[in-house]
């Protein structure tokens, strides 16, 4: 009747075996994290945090490898922590209170969700720790010392002014390939290129508008969508190069590759390749790595003198084309794949 | 073997020594203890009243969660539905108390109780139909998922008025501060432990977990108790989710994703055995403190979390070795 577990001497036995594993397993972690120390007893070392989105999106991936290489620069350690989605706030709070908690000078964080990660950051930056969002800002954007981010409506201007020029007045029938409702990033992409290329929402060349979630196979639907609409479509927008890959999978299926322009937003590494063996036309390059090193050296110099980083400053953007427009700024795809991501 | 048994049955005064060395979360604790004294030698931050506050404060919700979770596993089942009830229940008491007029008070008991009715759901689709939990759970998952995006409208509620952030407060204790959810949540637990160990229906809930068949030819009403255990556990992911809007202020249609799997790891490490009718729920948070151990551990450690992920999977699946290992044994 009683089916108690039987008095198990080795339970006891195979947890401390288990842990023991697992503490090494742990080991080996702070081992490989590049220059980021042992953690034991790291002394007077400055510390800093990096809380990304998620561990496994190649943009993020550049991220932590820009903070890696200023912290090794700086030689301060870096400890990092990411969200389990995209989307995932829960995860964000407690890797801030942990850090916070081991006594980092500074946290940089790209938010899951602007508005709900306030309560936390608050927190640590009434412990005095200096807060640099970085990509995304919080809402309201002052509730960090600093933001270091992409402009992403300028970044939308430049190709609009683009495609403007590379279409020389021939008539547009435009596609969007948006991100979702309500995020402001795509938001403010979007209204770039609107802008950038001299129309309006409500101009009748806008023939087409989807949202994708920036995922190639979302974005490969909503061409095919689009194209089902209005088989007349030329130019084609993508939130980022992986819906614009999408699209161009689409296109192509209608073997249209020829007469319809894409271009995209983001400088990821497969979208320069794209650039390059033109399937994308242009794309506006942003600059992760970049943002995660200034940051660090924010944190690094505010350990030194004291002095808080604050305001926003762009990280910068570069339009990547190998068929440049007169009176179009751009770099072509070499130096696009130098300094592209993923 | 039947010795040991008799030592249980009956409660002969088994010494304080073998009765910690034969307790069935024996294993978890002394895993827990030789965490904390590894993390206590790695690190300065480690080991102080500060720390251990925060990480109760952060296991709070899930350890909420993993109470009904052990007890729906000490019936042989699993719920994949709690975290995103949570989450349905977190949205509806924030909208009904930040947006709509309802009083806080109102707002949260409607948030328990709507979470209470998901888990009754779940309970008669489980016993009356019958359907297996997996499956119904993964059901209501998807649904209370949706539920809460459609209701939530994908934003963010802020501005929540003061008692539904309260539990979110501290209070002095010594030298360190404690959040009033954690006490909430240590409560639950002693509750819990009680209601299985001391109580009839306690009883009942492990017979139930060995075989549904002999529990029902021995009289219990298998139907009542196993609608009921489900219920319950609703009501107990409806408190969970006021933990969870309290400790981050806002109502977060994202939340919960990953919080049923993380109540079944701490379940697993606590000592709770799949197959239902073994386990504590003090065992239970033991696997809660575990989790959180390791994770506050790793980062102050400075160790990506990544490793995190991996050294709770190792866990896991020696919790769960260990379990059937001690099962072969007993047999």
């Amino acid at each position: 009747m009683s089916r108690r577990p039987r008095p198990a001497l080795p339970r006891p036995v195979l947890a401390v075996g288990a842990l023991g594993l697992a503490l090494s397993l742990a080991a080996c972690g702070s081992g490989s994290g590049s220059g980021s120390g042992s953690g034991s007893s790291s002394g007077g070392k400055v510390k800093v945090g990096l809380i990304t989105k998620t561990d496994t999106n190649p943009y993020f991936v550049k991220m932590k490898q820009g903070a890696e290489q200023a912290a090794k620069t700086e030689g301060i350690q870096l400890s990092t922590a990411a969200g389990k989605f995209d989307g995932d706030n829960a995860s964000q709070v407690t890797a801030l209170e942990n850090m916070v908690a081991a006594g980092v000078k500074g946290v940089l964080i790209t938010p899951n969700d602007s508005k709900a990660i306030v309560p936390a950051i608050q927190k640590a930056r009434a412990k005095g720790v200096l807060v640099i969002a970085l990509d995304t800002p919080p809402e309201p954007q002052s509730a960090v010392d600093a933001l270091f981010a992409t402009d992403n409506e300028k970044a939308g201007e430049l190709i609009g002014a683009y495609a403007k020029a590379a279409m020389a007045g021939k008539q547009a029938k435009i596609a969007t390939l948006d991100l979702a409702p309500g995020v402001s990033v795509g938001v403010q992409r979007h209204d770039g290129f609107i802008k950038g290329f001299g129309v309006t929402d409500s101009d009748p060349s806008v023939v087409c508008s989807q949202d994708t979630g920036g995922d190639q196979a979302k974005g490969q639907t909503a061409m095919e969508t689009c194209l089902q609409k209005a088989p007349d479509i030329n130019l084609v927008y993508a939130i980022n190069e992986p819906a614009a890959l999408g699209a161009f999978t689409a296109i192509k299926a209608k073997g249209r590759q020829n007469d319809v322009m894409i271009v995209a937003i983001d400088g990821g590494c497969t979208g320069v390749k794209a650039v390059k063996d033109g399937s994308i036309a242009a794309t506006a390059q942003q600059y992760p790595l970049k943002m995660a090193a200034d940051g660090v050296k924010a944190v690094a110099a505010f350990a030194k003198s004291g002095q808080k980083a604050s305001g926003y400053t762009d990280t910068g953007v570069n339009l990547i084309t190998d068929k440049p427009q007169s009176g179009i700024d751009a770099k072509d795809s070499a130096f696009g794949l130098q300094n592209c991501w993923g | 073997m039947t010795a040991s048994t008799t030592l249980y049955a009956r409660a002969k005064e088994p010494t304080a020594l073998r009765r910690l060395l034969t307790a069935p979360a024996a294993g978890p604790f002394a895993a827990l203890v030789l965490a904390c004294v590894f993390f206590s030698s790695a690190t300065d931050q480690f080991l102080s009243g500060g720390n251990f506050s925060l990480i109760l404060q952060q296991v709070m919700v899930v350890g909420t969660l993993a109470i009904g979770q052990t007890l729906i596993i000490l019936t042989a089942g699993i719920d994949l539905s709690c975290g995103a009830v949570m989450a349905f229940g977190g949205i509806l008491m924030a909208r009904l108390a930040a947006e709509g007029s309802l009083p806080p008070l109102l707002a949260i008991t409607t948030g328990i109780v709507v979470c209470g009715g998901f888990g009754l759901v779940n309970g008669l689709l489980v016993r009356l139909v019958p359907l297996p939990p997996f499956i119904v759970t993964l059901g209501m998952l998807n649904v209370a998922f949706a539920l809460t995006h459609i209701y939530s409208d994908e934003q963010t509620v802020t501005g929540l008025p003061g008692p539904l952030t309260a539990l979110g407060k501290t209070f002095p204790l010594g030298r360190t501060d404690v959040t009033y959810g954690s006490l909430l949540t240590v409560a639950l637990f002693l509750v819990f432990a009680y209601a299985l160990n001391g109580t009839a229906w306690g009883r009942h809930v492990y017979a139930l977990g060995n075989s549904a068949e002999s529990a029902r030819l021995s009289g219990i009403r298998v139907s009542r108790l196993t609608v009921g255990i489900y219920a319950v556990a609703g009501l107990v992911y409806g408190v969970a989710a006021l933990l969870l809007v309290s400790r981050t202020g806002v109502g977060d249609p994202q939340a919960g994703q990953t919080e049923n799997l993380d109540s079944i790891t701490a379940v697993v490490l606590g000592g709770t055995s799949l197959f239902g009718g073994r386990g504590t729920v003090l065992g239970t948070f033991v696997g809660v403190l575990i989790v959180g151990v390791f994770r506050n551990g790793l980062q102050l450690m400075g160790v990506s979390s990544v490793y995190q992920t991996l050294v709770t999977g190792v866990l896991v699946i020696l919790a769960v070795t260990v379990d059937q290992l001690s099962r072969r044994g007993s047999r």
